[in-house]
C-alpha cells in the first residue's frame, strides 16, 4: 500500500484531502449536520478560482527553485477590469470579454519572460518589478469602474448541476485536460525537464528558452481569466480584489504536494488544497472564530502541513 | 582600471538612481530643497529602510522573506496599545517577537524547508495576531516615541541621520567584521562555512533575530510617524523591502548583499511615491513608478554586466 502510494505519486496529494475531508466533518459535527451540503458546494464553486491561478503558479514552481510569479494577484485584477469594461453587461460581450482578460495576461506574461530574459534577473525579482507597474494600471484603469458583470455569466458562476457548480464542472475537466498537458506533451514533459536541471533539457534537446516564455504567458493568461470570472462571481471589479490570490496560489500549489524545488507538479492535489483552505476558513467561522484567529490558524496550518511533506526538498 | 571604471558604476547605481530623483524632484520643486521640504519628503523612509533591512539579512542566506509586512503591522500594533498602556508586558511581547523570528529560522533550517512557504505562512500568522491585538483602527503611541521621529537635529534632518547612521551600522556589521564574512559566507558557500566549524543553524537563527530587530524598529518608527495603526499598516512593506533591497545590489545567491546599498534603495522606493506629487500625475500610478525605477536600475545593471561580458 505505501509502496504503491509512493510510486504513483498519489502520497503527495493525499495528504491535502485528508485535510479538506477532516475539516469538512468537523464544521459539520460544529453546525450539528445542517448546511453540510451547502457548505460542500460553496467550497467547490469557490475553490475554482484558487485552482485555476495555482495551476499556473504550479507550473511556473515546476520549472526550478526561484521561479515563483509575484504578478499573478496584479494580474487578476486587471484582466477583470478589461473583461467588465469589454462585456459591458452584454451577455453577447462574455466571450470577447474573456479573450480580452487572456489578451491582457499573455502581454502581462509576455513582459515578465521579457524582463527575465533581457536583464538576466531572477524570476521572483521580475515578476516583481512588473506586478508593480501591471498592478498601477489595474488601479489606474479600475478606478471608478462601477459595470455589473452581464447578467449570463453571473447565472452561469452560480449553475448547479446536483449540487455541484457548474463552473465546477468545466473546471475539472480543464485540470484534467492539464495533467495530460503536464505528462503527455512535449511541452508539459519540457517543464518537468526543466525543474530537474535545465542544463540536462538544453543539452537533450529541450527549448528551455520557448519553455519558460509559455510557462509565464500560461501563468498570467489563467491569472486574467480567472479575474474575469471572479468579477462575474462577486458581482463586478474592485481595486484589491486580487490581492488574496498571492498567498492562496502558493499555498495551494504547496499544500496540494507540490515541491517548491521544482521539477515535480501535481494537479489532483490542488482542488484539495484548494477546498482545504476555503472549508478551513468556514470551519473556523462556524466555531464562532474571530478573522485574526482564523489568519493565525491558516499560518500555523500552512507551516505545519509544510514542516510534515518537506525535509527532503532543498529550495528557497 | 577600465573594469574599475565599471564596477565602480554598478555598485553607484543606487546612489545614482537616488541623486537622480533627488536632482528631478528639486528642479521641480526647488522649495524641496530645505531642511523642512527634506524632512517631509524623506520622513516615511525611516520605518522602509529598517524593513528593507530586515530583508536584505534574510537574503544574506540566501532566503526570502515573506512575512516583513505582517510583522511590522504587527509590531506597530502592539506598539500602539500594549507597549502604550503596559510598557513592560509590551517590552516582552517585542523581544518574544524576535525569538520567534529566529525560531523560525532554525525551523528552516532544521526541517530543510523553502523559506518562502515558512515565512509566507508567518505573513498569516502575523497578520492574525495584529488583528487579535488591535482589533479595529486606532491605539495611541506612546509619546515617547513621537517626540523622537519628531526630532529635530540642527543642520540635517533625522531621516538623513537616521539613514546614514543604519547604513553605517550595518555595513561595519555585516562588510567589516570577520563574523559579517561568516554570515555573508553562509550564503555563499554552506559548506565551506559548516566544514569551517561554524554552525548553519545558529547563523540561520542569528540573521533571522537581526531581521526580526530590524522589524521591530520599523514598526516602532512607523507608529511613531502615524500616531496610531491599523492591521493594515504595512501590507506593502513585503514587496516594497524586497525592492528595496534588489534595487540596493543585492542578490539571491551567494550571501551578496550591501547594507548600504539596501538603505539607499528603500529611500530610492519611499521617493519614487512621492515623485508624481511633484509631476502633478495622477497618484494611482505611484507604484507603477516605483517598478518603473526597479526596473529601470535592473536594467542598466544587466548592460553593464554585458559591457564587461563583451570585453
Amino acid at each position: 500500500m505505501a509502496a504503491w502510494l509512493a510510486r504513483t505519486g498519489v502520497r503527495d496529494w493525499l495528504f491535502a484531502y485528508v485535510g479538506a475531508v477532516t475539516v469538512w466533518l468537523v464544521t459539520v459535527v460544529i453546525a450539528d449536520g445542517f448546511g453540510a451540503m451547502q457548505t460542500l458546494t460553496a467550497g467547490l464553486g469557490f475553490a475554482v478560482f484558487y485552482v485555476l491561478v495555482a495551476t499556473g503558479q504550479m507550473f511556473v514552481i515546476a520549472t526550478g527553485p526561484g521561479n515563483i510569479d509575484l504578478s499573478i494577484p496584479a494580474t487578476v485584477t486587471l484582466g477583470a477590469g478589461v473583461a467588465m469594461s469589454v462585456m459591458a453587461g452584454s451577455d453577447a460581450m462574455i466571450v470577447p470579454g474573456f479573450l480580452a482578460a487572456i489578451a491582457t495576461g499573455i502581454a502581462v506574461g509576455s513582459f515578465n519572460y521579457a524582463l527575465i530574459r533581457a536583464l538576466r534577473i531572477p524570476p521572483i525579482i521580475a515578476t516583481l518589478s512588473s506586478s508593480f507597474v501591471v498592478q498601477s494600471t489595474a488601479i489606474w484603469y479600475g478606478r471608478g469602474l462601477s459595470i455589473k458583470p452581464p447578467d449570463a455569466l453571473q447565472d452561469f458562476t452560480f449553475a448547479r448541476v446536483l449540487d455541484v457548480p457548474v463552473m465546477t464542472l468545466v473546471a475539472v475537466l480543464f485540470t484534467m485536460a492539464m495533467a495530460v498537458v503536464l505528462r503527455r506533451t512535449v511541452y508539459g514533459r519540457s517543464v518537468l525537464a526543466i525543474g530537474q536541471n535545465p542544463k540536462a533539457a538544453h543539452l537533450a534537446g529541450v527549448d528551455v528558452e520557448r519553455t519558460r516564455w509559455v510557462t509565464y504567458t500560461l501563468s498570467a493568461a489563467l491569472a486574467g481569466f480567472t479575474g474575469a470570472l471572479f468579477a462575474g462571481f462577486s458581482g463586478g471589479v474592485s481595486l484589491d480584489m486580487g490581492a488574496q490570490f498571492l498567498l492562496a496560489s502558493i499555498a495551494v500549489v504547496v499544500i496540494g504536494g507540490t515541491s517548491v524545488a521544482g521539477g515535480r507538479a501535481n494537479l489532483p492535489g490542488l482542488w484539495g488544497a484548494a477546498l482545504f483552505l476555503f472549508l478551513l476558513v468556514t470551519m473556523l467561522n462556524a466555531a464562532g472564530v474571530g478573522s485574526g484567529v482564523r489568519q493565525l490558524l491558516t499560518g500555523v496550518l500552512i507551516i505545519a502541513v509544510i514542516t510534515a511533506a518537506g525535509g527532503e526538498q532543498r529550495g528557497r | 582600471m577600465i573594469i574599475d571604471w565599471r564596477e565602480l558604476v554598478r555598485t553607484s547605481l543606487p546612489a545614482l538612481a537616488l541623486a537622480a530623483l533627488l536632482g528631478a524632484i528639486f528642479w521641480l520643486q526647488p522649495r524641496a530643497m530645505s531642511y523642512q521640504g527634506l524632512n517631509l519628503l524623506l520622513n516615511l523612509s525611516i520605518p522602509i529602510v529598517f524593513a528593507t533591512l530586515a530583508q536584505m539579512f534574510v537574503l544574506t542566506v540566501g532566503d526570502l522573506d515573506l512575512g516583513i509586512g505582517g510583522f511590522v503591522t504587527f509590531v506597530a500594533c502592539v506598539t500602539v496599545t500594549w507597549l502604550a498602556e503596559a510598557p513592560l508586558v509590551g517590552v516582552l511581547i517585542l523581544v518574544a517577537a524576535i525569538g520567534l523570528y529566529a525560531a523560525v529560522g532554525a525551523l528552516i533550517e532544521l526541517r530543510n524547508l523553502p523559506a518562502i512557504v515558512v515565512t509566507l505562512g508567518m505573513s498569516f500568522v502575523w497578520f492574525g495576531l495584529a488583528v487579535i491585538v488591535l482589533p479595529s483602527p486606532g491605539g495611541r503611541t506612546p509619546e515617547w516615541l513621537i517626540a523622537a521621529v519628531r526630532l529635530r537635529p540642527p543642520g540635517i534632518p533625522l531621516a538623513i541621520l537616521a539613514a546614514v547612521g543604519i547604513g553605517l551600522v550595518g555595513h561595519l556589521l555585516l562588510m567589516r567584521t570577520s563574523f559579517g564574512v561568516v554570515l555573508r559566507g553562509a550564503g555563499g558557500n554552506p559548506r565551506a562555512i559548516t566544514r569551517a566549524g561554524w554552525s548553519m543553524l545558529q547563523i540561520r537563527m542569528t540573521l533571522y533575530a537581526l531581521a526580526g530587530l530590524m522589524g521591530v524598529f520599523a514598526g516602532l518608527t512607523l507608529a511613531g510617524i502615524t500616531t496610531s495603526a491599523d492591521a493594515n499598516i504595512a501590507l506593502r512593506y513585503t514587496l516594497l523591502s524586497i525592492a528595496g533591497a534588489i534595487l540596493g545590489g543585492s542578490q539571491f545567491t551567494g550571501g551578496r548583499v550591501s547594507p548600504i546599498g539596501a538603505v539607499l534603495g528603500a529611500l530610492v522606493m519611499t521617493l519614487a511615491a512621492s515623485f508624481l506629487a511633484f509631476l502633478r500625475l495622477n497618484p494611482d500610478w505611484q507604484i507603477g513608478v516605483q517598478g518603473a525605477i526597479l526596473i529601470l536600475v535592473l536594467a542598466l545593471r544587466a548592460v553593464l554586466d554585458r559591457l564587461a561580458g563583451e570585453r
